[in-house]
């Protein structure tokens, strides 16, 4: 990049060494080229005048002969230097203006005012390479909860395609190859800010590198990557990945646990989900019965894995088995868009359906012809691409499943809320009686909308009166921090989820507990619930009224004046 | 034999000579500095400006950094002989041409570190 603005600055000599000397030559002749003044006496033009003639001539603006009408030697040699200086003038400026054009100048130019950007940055943010489905979907939910990314794209028209998406923070983008650690350092790798490095392109190789190459030069920042295929996973995790998301994997996941748990998908979509959403209602799919896959690739092939574990014996419908592979259980070929393929596989006995290939027409079709079929199903429809979300809202399946978004969600909470994360895998090991319980304790705290989830952890900065009253060897308790700092008797609308203590996970801590310095505990709750608690947590006045009841008084004076009753009333007694 | 290095050099040390040509006699004598002369100076270093761009070494910089002094110390002087002349009217009287030859003698100043940087990194290759 360096290279190529020298290069330019090595260009520029001809044009400009040849307008110099032109100009000299022009305004010397112009010198020395005897002339005559308005009376007739033999006059030589100046410097000054010279080549001030000469300046408006080349640029072809034309004043006229200035000062004194020129003799006829001067006017020949006006037209000389001016065919001259004209042509040199456009020479000189088309080979400037070209420069400046040129498509390598131009990247280098950019490149450069990009990584400007990236050095003044001033707040924590996240590197996400490749900004395809995944990519926009996570830099999305990243600036909704006001984070910051910086993105990296290959293609310059997802590039451009970013600064045209209404993101509400500033995201600067590089259109450059993330494989190159070049692109990567320019990107914020090694700024001190930076927090995370997010691989997300569609080309296993290049996340490899890039997990590598954030792995050795900023060690310790986190680094997430997508992986496709069970081989790469496992090279990534050798040096050392943090996270490794397979979409195909994770999805299965998700659905299998909307299936067999709904009390916690109903949790997991709540405490991941989008801010100011409405409330979803729990689903209850069948658990038992026919069900039918329609698409057997890597998608088809995890839920079918997955539905096979739960104990279920699903049909696979798949038009080109031989390049797919062929499933354990019954196969039908074809594509399951009509309605022949569809009777073959029993639809009119099975309870549930999952169309999952990687055309969304396809998938369309195939829930449209089984609607007609059997109008009881319940449908768990794959949806590939983000410009079909309303086609897919109008189909009216009962799951709707869009591999991108569900990805960036789980990295987005992995990012942003990484207690959330571990509070997920830790609820996944209990039953769902134990998510029905807490999604209804949820529920009884909360108007239409979806919780809000926060971190707090009890230190000097983030809690200044609670961490004093601690030192001080008080006790401060869990329920203290869950009072509401203007009506004790009241409760904030909040609920602790998770602490960590010293390294250990406490799920729902009890309201008894005792709270320790460097203590990190995840809430869930209404917005203002957190704004209220950041009351008790940080004033001193706040904390002792939450706690004792009593209101002290705040300034020096009233102090000294209550100092001063009490003092009288234990004289009295 | 680089041509572009005789070329080069051949700039820089024509504008030391010729700025040193015009330094040259009585300081405020208007009859010691000729106006050509003080032309010539301007556009050699302007020349000789425009050949140092582009080199990436330390070197390069520093001659492209003297070159810069040299041209702004001359656009002083022309401007101060033009005003004197053209538009406040007094003409060259000793004050103005003292200022005018003091302003081009900073510029030799900068064309002598020009040429003894030249020297250095000649002598530099020589090893």
């Amino acid at each position: 990049m360096e290279n190529i603005v020298f290069l330019a600055f090595r260009r520029m000599r001809r044009p400009l060494i040849t307008l110099v000397l032109t100009y000299a030559i022009a305004v010397l002749g112009l010198t020395l080229i005897p002339g005559m003044d308005a009376d007739g006496n033999p006059w030589h033009m100046d410097f000054f005048h010279a080549f001030y003639f000469i300046s408006f001539t080349a640029t072809t603006i034309g004043f006229g002969e200035i000062p004194y009408e020129f003799t006829d030697g001067q006017r020949l040699w006006v037209v000389c230097s001016l065919y001259a200086l004209v042509v040199v003038w456009f020479y000189a400026i088309g080979n400037l203006l070209s420069l400046v054009q040129d498509r390598s100048f131009q990247q280098a130019v950019t490149e450069r005012r990009f990584t400007r950007r990236i050095r003044h940055l001033r707040e924590h943010f996240y590197l996400v390479c490749g900004y395809g489905e995944t990519g926009s979907a996570l830099v999305h939910s990243l600036t909704d909860r006001h984070q910051h990314a910086v993105v990296i794209d290959i293609d310059p028209n997802r590039v451009s395609a970013l600064r045209l998406d209404n993101l509400r923070e500033f995201v600067p983008a590089l259109c450059g190859d993330a494989r190159r650690p070049l692109h990567l350092l320019e990107a914020g790798l090694d700024h001190p800010l930076c927090q995370g490095v997010v691989a997300l392109t569609n080309d296993n190789e290049a996340n490899l590198k890039i997990a590598l190459t954030s792995k050795l030069l900023h060690p310790d920042i986190k680094v997430i990557c997508r992986a496709d295929s069970h081989d790469v996973e496992k090279n990534m995790l050798s040096f050392g990945t943090d996270y490794i998301v397979d979409p195909y994997d994770t999805f299965a996941t998700h659905l299998s646990i909307a299936l067999y748990a709904p009390g916690l998908y109903v949790l997991q979509e709540w405490l991941a989900g989008k801010h100011h959403q409405a409330l979803t209602e729990p689903l209850y799919p069948p658990s038992e019965g026919h069900w039918i896959i329609c698409g057997f690739g890597r998608f088809g092939q995890a839920v079918d894995k997955r539905l096979r574990q739960e104990g279920l014996q699903p049909v696979v419908v798949e038009a080109t088995p031989d390049i797919t592979g062929v499933p354990e259980g019954t196969l039908v070929t074809g594509r399951g868009t009509e309605a022949d393929t569809l009777r073959e596989a029993d639809i009119e006995t099975a309870v549930g359906l999952v169309a999952g290939t990687n055309d969304d027409a396809n998938n369309l079709s195939i829930i449209m012809t089984a609607r007609a079929l059997n109008p009881d199903l319940f449908i768990v429809a794959r949806q590939n691409l983000q410009e079909n979300d309303s086609i897919f809202q109008a189909v009216d399946a009962q799951v709707v499943m869009h591999p991108s978004s569900i990805i960036a969600n789980r990295i987005r909470v992995l990012l942003g809320t990484p207690m959330l994360y571990e509070f997920m895998s830790l609820a996944m090991h209990q039953d769902d009686t134990w998510a029905c319980e807490l999604v209804s304790r949820i529920t009884a705290i909360l108007d239409d909308e979806l919780p809000e989830v926060w971190e707090q952890v009890i230190s000097e900065s983030e809690a200044w009166a609670v961490s004093q009253s601690i030192e001080s060897g008080q006790v401060v308790t869990l329920g203290d921090l869950l009072r509401n700092p203007q009506e004790r008797e009241h409760r904030l609308a909040c609920i602790p989820l998770l602490m960590l203590r010293e390294g250990a996970w406490i799920t729902l801590p009890e309201e008894e507990t005792h709270l320790k310095l460097e203590d990190r505990i995840l809430f869930c709750g209404r917005h203002l619930a957190s704004r209220r608690m950041s009351w008790t947590l940080q004033n001193g006045h706040a904390l002792s009224y939450v706690q004792t009841g009593e209101a002290r008084p705040q300034g020096w004076i009233w102090r000294l004046l209550q100092r001063r009753k009490q003092g009288q009333g234990s004289v009295d007694e | 034999m680089n041509p572009e290095k005789v070329v080069f050099g051949f700039f820089i040390v024509l504008a030391l000579t010729l700025n040193f040509g015009f330094v040259m006699g009585e300081m405020d004598n208007p009859a010691h500095h000729h106006v050509y002369e003080l032309f010539a100076v301007v556009v050699v270093n302007l020349i000789a400006t425009v050949l140092k761009f582009g080199d990436r070494t330390q070197m390069g910089a520093v001659l492209l950094a003297t070159s810069l002094v040299a041209d702004l110390q001359l656009l002083a002087a022309v401007l101060v002989w033009a005003m004197a002349e053209h538009v406040t009217g007094s003409g060259l009287t000793p004050s103005v041409m003292a200022s005018i030859v003091s302003l081009t003698g900073g510029a030799v100043l900068a064309n002598v570190i020009s040429v003894v940087l030249l020297v250095i990194e000649t002598v530099m290759l020589r090893r």
